[in-house]
């Protein structure tokens, strides 16, 4: 289970919505599976259909996450138009270990769907979110 | 050879200087071809992976990249 502060998963979304119709990015740290801390991050691609986070901004946030004693425990991003399940090429470009996945769908834009994930060897396991 | 790795003590069994190619094999990081690499604070140009020295007490941080698509 993945607990994350009501006021940041409000945020993410608020920051999809803003972002619309391109794709947002961020990172959520935090201790023992729970959230205290989000990283808006740039989208590199500047794109609808794919995110790639900035590396100077990736090794920013790390080391403000490591000063503040939290890990990096979320990758999130939105998908504007498509629902909120791992693609292809996030199933491929899950990289880092141990981390969970959040995205969040504006496929309907008046309800947004925000969903986590492990996605570790190319196999997806849906987790829950428990706002707190 | 004592580095900070990701923040933390490391060592590695060279007392050379290595390229951050063969660091990157030394601590088994595994697809570094999704990797970036920073050195002493600067990224580094992957092509310049195998020519890059990596020092005793150097600092190196590793990431992999962040991205994906709908």
């Amino acid at each position: 289970m993945l607990k994350i502060p009501r006021e940041i998963l409000d945020a993410v979304i608020a920051q999809a919505q803003v972002g619309f119709p391109l794709e947002v990015c961020g990172i959520l740290g935090g201790t023992a599976n729970r959230v205290a801390s989000r990283y808006p991050m740039t989208n590199t691609d500047a794109s609808n259909e794919h995110f790639m986070m900035d590396p100077k901004e990736q090794f920013a946030v790390v080391k403000a996450m490591r000063a503040a004693g939290e890990e990096m425990l979320v990758i999130y991003h939105s998908h504007p138009e498509s629902p909120a399940r791992p693609s292809q090429e996030d199933i491929r470009l899950a990289l880092t270990p141990n981390v969970f996945h959040l995205i969040v769908s504006l496929e309907n834009r008046e309800q947004p769907v925000a969903k986590a994930f492990r996605i570790a060897g190319g196999v997806i396991e849906p987790v829950e979110i428990n706002t707190v | 050879m004592n580095l900070t790795v990701n923040g933390k003590p490391a060592t590695i069994g060279e007392e050379t200087a290595v390229s951050i190619t063969h660091l990157l094999e030394a601590l088994q990081v595994e697809q570094r071809e999704y990797v970036t690499v920073e050195l002493n604070g600067d990224i580094m140009d992957r092509g310049d992976f195998e020519k890059a020295t990596v020092k005793d007490g150097d600092s190196v941080e590793f990431l992999y990249f962040m991205g994906g698509g709908r």
